[in-house]
């Protein structure tokens, strides 16, 4: 009897233990007749309460669909997990670098199709964030909040230091003038105020070459890590290092507090002149509301005038991955949050600008940043360039970083240092290309695509 | 096999399923898939493409694989030594028959029971080259102090300090190993006029050999895996990757470069030296340690 119950009992369990494993998501029952989709968002704060304003009005305005949003941190590794499980969201916010190395590894659908139907084309973009989105000729993504760069500059500290406060630096030769005199220490040699450090805030450590006309591949298969543009603009970064001092510079930068603190460097005047996006003036009104400060496109060099307003974009984007349970109700929605009222809503929420080409008045009267119109002309001009879209991004953008330190600590010359990361990045380049061509040939690659 | 004895053996294997079953989807099929993938081209979201041994022979080419395994062993090579002696020092001196002993072992030990990502926000802190306590306190001996985080060549021994912080768990463990020596040895060679240092080098140490086999092993394989804290403290090895760990550039190939095929590779290339560390400790142990008989 007893071995009987017991062998009951383990049956149950072996049952229930397997079960486990494959129990679907059940989703939230439809009982109100309407289809639910699930949408990942990455963000948390003020910007995710705008995407949330931009779902509510959605929801309200739809009798056959309802986006539950979730907001879910670490979205992209999450997404990858969800997606190889065979249960992901039905559309997801990423970033624009995570599309070229998902889409190759087939975690997004193309949305081509839905595009051409709907009648959504380049022509209603900026054409800039409508190139972000796409890769290898397809559409992976639509952009939903864009970003450009500018050079912010602190009126006050230029005051101090006996300079226009209102004519920032144009070319390079003059920011290095402008951070020399803006550039103090105290009586034991200390610095106390930086007039502009390449490493801060540090994000953008591989952009350096563009400024000066450089890029990091041809777009086809050749890394160009090291082309004289590229060796010309890490050499200009290692100056600062050198005139300023390493052990100094790494001393005072030490001393900086988070970014979204009052203690970040620009914000508490250490730092007079500093890259960052559009995002800067937000920071600025709730950490130090009282700041005189301006933003400009970041200088060019003086024997390159060509170069004036060339500028790093990216913008967050939205996608269906493949797998998705109701890729047609999700294009619904992507498609509200591209319109022009679901995007001003959304961007006047994040304070950033539209990647849109058509701008309503009332939304740049509204924009509570007084230089919004710097980050549009600078996204609209015909260079901006973005972090690359190889199948290797990830990677290529963390061996920049380390070539940035070894050539800002001078461990490494400029052209060293570049040439051993053209090195590296080009056999694992080669590597993905082959097992993209491979696949292209028939391993399978269609799978799971329904769109 | 008589039928009841078949019977046993059925209801037995029932009962310990949910374990079984738990071992081998959990753990014995990961590890057994992650050989095979270790010779695929594999990013977890498409079908796994078998090549062969080119992920091993990319990894002899690897500069970066080679420096992160380089790296990994500068900081074992100086953190097992160093935390061993610590915790045995700490221990020597709490079993000298200090009053209030149960109190001091919880202080020594409390710091080992701190979560690893406390620990590395609290050290980014201590280790501030502006405003770091270390380096004030340093600043009052009259010692110019380094960027300890900011220069490459003060980033690993910065991380073998801290790892200090963490041999509360050693430390008990050698305590436990020291309290069982017999009393009367002691006598013995204090009837025979050993010295401290005599008594500890021919009595104590070879008395407590296994624990430190055992706290060495464990040393080991803790730092051979080193991961959580420099991942917090040092992102992407930073300055110039003179901070990246094997475990780093594992976590990296196999989430963020979608290169699963190649850190499995890396993880069975792992194994095998924790193996092969660990097998020739256990040999140089059989010439070392004593177990006491019986």
């Amino acid at each position: 009897m007893l071995i009987r119950i017991s062998k009951l009992l383990a049956v149950a369990v072996l049952l229930a233990t397997m079960c486990v494993g494959f129990v679907r998501h059940p989703g939230r029952a439809a009982d109100d007749g309407r289809v639910h989709i699930r949408y990942w968002e990455k963000w948390t704060g003020f910007e995710a309460e705008a995407m949330r304003r931009v779902v509510d009005t959605f929801n309200r305005s739809q009798h056959r669909i309802f986006v539950d949003m979730l907001t879910i941190s670490g979205v992209d590794e999450k997404l990858l997990l969800a997606t190889a499980g065979g249960v992901p969201p039905d559309v997801v916010g990423l970033w624009s670098s995570n599309l070229s190395s998902f889409s190759d590894r087939q975690v997004l659908l193309p949305l081509d199709d839905s595009l051409k139907r709907n009648h959504i084309s380049r022509e209603d973009y900026i054409p800039a964030y409508w190139d972000l989105c796409q890769y290898r000729g397809h559409m992976y993504a639509l952009p939903t909040t864009p970003g450009s760069l500018a050079l912010h500059w602190n009126k006050k500290l230029f005051r101090e230091a006996g300079l226009d406060p209102e004519r920032p630096p144009r070319t390079l030769e003059e920011l290095d003038q402008y951070a020399a005199r803006l550039t103090k220490r105290d009586q034991r040699g200390h610095l106390e105020q930086a007039g502009f450090m390449p490493n801060e805030p540090g994000w953008w450590n591989f952009s350096w070459g563009y400024y000066f006309g450089g890029a990091l591949w041809d777009g086809k298969n050749r890394i160009t890590t090291d082309c004289p543009e590229n060796i010309r603009g890490y050499q200009w970064v290692r100056t600062y290092s050198k005139r300023y001092g390493v052990g100094s510079l790494e001393l005072f930068r030490s001393g900086f507090g988070n970014f979204s603190s009052p203690q970040n460097a620009f914000l508490s005047g250490r730092v007079a002149m500093e890259i960052q996006g559009v995002w800067m003036g937000n920071f600025i009104s709730k950490y130090a509301p009282g700041m005189e400060w301006g933003a400009a496109p970041f200088p060019y060099p003086a024997d390159r005038p060509d170069l004036a307003q060339v500028a790093y974009v990216e913008c967050d984007t939205i996608s269906i991955p493949v797998g998705a349970k109701h890729p047609q109700e999700a294009f619904e929605f992507i498609r509200f949050v591209n319109s022009q009222p679901g995007m001003e809503l959304l961007c006047l929420g994040q304070r950033k600008h539209t990647p849109l080409a058509r701008v309503s008045k009332g939304f740049l009267a509204k924009h509570p940043n007084p230089y919004i119109q710097v980050f549009i002309d600078v996204a609209k001009r015909p260079r901006p360039f973005s972090a690359p879209k190889t199948p290797i991004g990830m990677e290529y953008v963390s061996e920049m970083d380390a070539a940035f330190d070894e050539i800002w600590l001078g461990t490494r010359s400029a052209a060293d240092s570049l040439g051993r990361v053209r090195q590296r990045m080009q056999g694992k380049l080669d590597r993905q290309l082959e097992a993209i061509a491979r696949r292209e040939s028939g391993g399978g690659a269609s799978e799971g695509r329904q769109q | 096999m008589s039928r009841f004895g078949r019977r046993q053996l059925w209801a037995g294997l029932a009962f310990i399923s949910p374990w079984l079953i738990g071992l081998g989807v959990f753990m014995l099929y990961p590890v057994v898939a992650s050989l095979y993938y270790s010779f695929c081209d594999y990013s977890v979201l498409e079908r796994a493409h078998p090549v062969g041994v080119a992920n091993y022979r990319d990894l002899l080419h690897d500069q970066l694989y080679l420096k992160s395994l380089l790296n990994t062993l500068f900081y074992a090579a100086l953190s097992i030594p160093l935390g061993l002696m610590l915790a045995l020092a700490l221990a020597l001196l709490l079993n000298s028959g200090v009053r209030g002993l149960t109190v001091y072992r919880t202080i020594f030990f409390l710091p080992a029971l701190m979560p690893m990502v406390a620990l590395a926000v609290l050290w980014l802190w201590i280790f501030n080259g502006e405003y770091g306590v270390l380096n004030v306190f340093l600043a009052r001996l009259g010692i110019h102090a380094p960027g300890w985080l900011t220069d490459p060549s003060w980033s690993k021994p910065a991380l073998v300090l801290l790892s200090l912080w963490g041999m509360g768990q050693a430390m008990v463990i050698f305590l436990a190993g020291l309290q069982d020596v017999p009393v009367h040895l002691y006598e013995a060679a204090d009837l025979d006029g050993a010295s401290w240092w005599s008594k500890l080098r021919h009595v104590t140490l070879p008395m407590i050999s296994p624990v430190l086999l055992f706290n060495g092993i464990m040393g080991i394989i803790g730092s051979l895996q080193f991961f959580a804290v420099p991942y917090i403290m040092t992102p992407n090895g930073q300055p110039a990757r003179s901070a990246y760990f094997y475990a780093m550039y594992l976590y990296d190939n196999a989430f963020r470069y979608l290169r699963m095929g190649y850190a499995s590779a890396m993880a069975w290339i792992l194994f095998l030296l924790i193996l092969a560390l660990t097998l020739l400790s256990l040999r140089l142990a059989s010439r070392y340690v004593h177990y006491e008989a019986g």
